[in-house]
């Protein structure tokens, strides 16, 4: 080990350890960009599983998009679905294995564009599932196209003019949506690029899985992201234009709190 | 009161260069080097001995690269 300074040497021993990358992680390198949040977010999964002691029972629905190899980072059971598909496999899996913890990891375009359809209807059963939703407004590993969470006016590939509405229509608000359905326990948007909103949508994640324990419904984390890549910024700019313009549409905050709506739609 | 030091260690060769936790130091113990890893990424590097574990840089890392030491200030 690489131990830059003198003074360091007697504080870096094991016993004073107090951040260190989860065992649930493999020692894969992620195949993400740098910068992007999708890191963080698998990071605080994986640490959700590993603090609740629930490693050899959680199995994880991987998505189609840049999460595709999430099943190469998870040292957990993992299932890749059909694109959009995920909580329709989330559904079937969760009532054959009724004890065993089931998520989904989805992004915008597979979540709302062309999973949109299972979503709402997996929403509306109540499956006793929980849906990460990742959402960076923009179709990520495909090159940075128009997403149905592509903000009003936002320049994408294709839209080089920026989305126009009259056209295109608007940005779709996933997670209001779902929270509307009655089989949604637990709906709350949250995002990971500042320390203090990490740790929020940990807590959301910790609550998400405890929900599932208890069989109480859905719970649906929607995570705001950047897109470094696909937006065109270095990472420091990506997540300075998201709280500027991002967060606009899409406010932070939970939205269903045990079954009921706190935040007016 | 009881103060606290830490001291971070940075697996260089897994580091993306993002400069995510740059960024969120508030003393300033990390900067972006000017030392390339095999990937060919610009490493996050260590340059001060004034971190106070504060638990910043390790929320933030996408990759998951800094661990975190804290130890107790004798005074």
């Amino acid at each position: 080990m690489d131990v830059k300074f003198e003074s360091w040497k007697e504080i870096i021993k094991d016993e004073n350890i107090v951040f260190k990358k989860t065992k649930v992680l493999t020692d894969n390198v992620l195949s993400y960009c740098p910068g992007c949040g999708h890191g963080v977010a698998h990071r605080l999964i994986a640490e959700t599983i590993e603090e609740m002691g629930i490693q050899d029972q959680t199995i994880g629905i991987a998505p189609v998009g840049c999460s595709v190899l999430a099943y190469e980072f998870f040292d957990i059971d993992m299932q890749q679905a059909a694109h959009g598909r995920a909580t329709a496999l989330a559904t079937a899996i969760k009532r054959l294995y009724p004890n065993k913890f089931v998520f989904t990891y989805q992004g915008d375009g597979d979540l709302a564009a062309i999973g949109g359809n299972e979503t709402l209807h997996a929403c509306n059963r109540g499956e006793n599932i929980v849906v990460i939703f990742i959402n960076n407004g923009i179709y990520g590993m495909t090159g940075g196209q128009m997403a149905p969470t592509t903000l009003d006016g936002m320049v994408t590939s294709t839209s080089p003019y920026g989305r126009d509405p009259q056209i295109m229509g608007h940005p779709i608000h996933m997670t209001e949506l779902v929270a509307k359905l009655p089989g949604t326990y637990y709906v709350t948007r949250q995002s990971v690029h500042k320390p203090a909103n990490v740790r929020k949508a940990k807590k959301a994640i910790r609550k998400a899985f405890e929900n599932q324990q208890q069989n109480k419904g859905l719970s649906f984390i929607e995570i705001v992201s950047n897109c470094n890549s696909g937006w065109k910024m270095t990472p420091i700019e990506a997540n300075k234009w998201m709280e500027e313009n991002m967060f606009k549409v899409f406010p932070l905050g939970d939205i269903k709190v045990e079954g009921q709506i706190i935040k007016e739609l | 009161m009881a103060k606290f030091k830490g001291a971070i260690v940075i697996d260089i060769e897994k580091c993306k260069g993002c400069g995510l936790c740059v960024e969120v130091c508030p003393q300033d113990v990390i900067v972006l080097g000017n030392n390339v890893n095999a990937k060919g990424y610009f490493y996050a590097d260590i340059i001060k001995e004034d971190c106070t574990a504060c638990e910043n840089c390790v929320m933030v890392c996408p990759d998951t690269v800094i661990t975190l030491y804290k130890a107790k200030l004798e005074v």
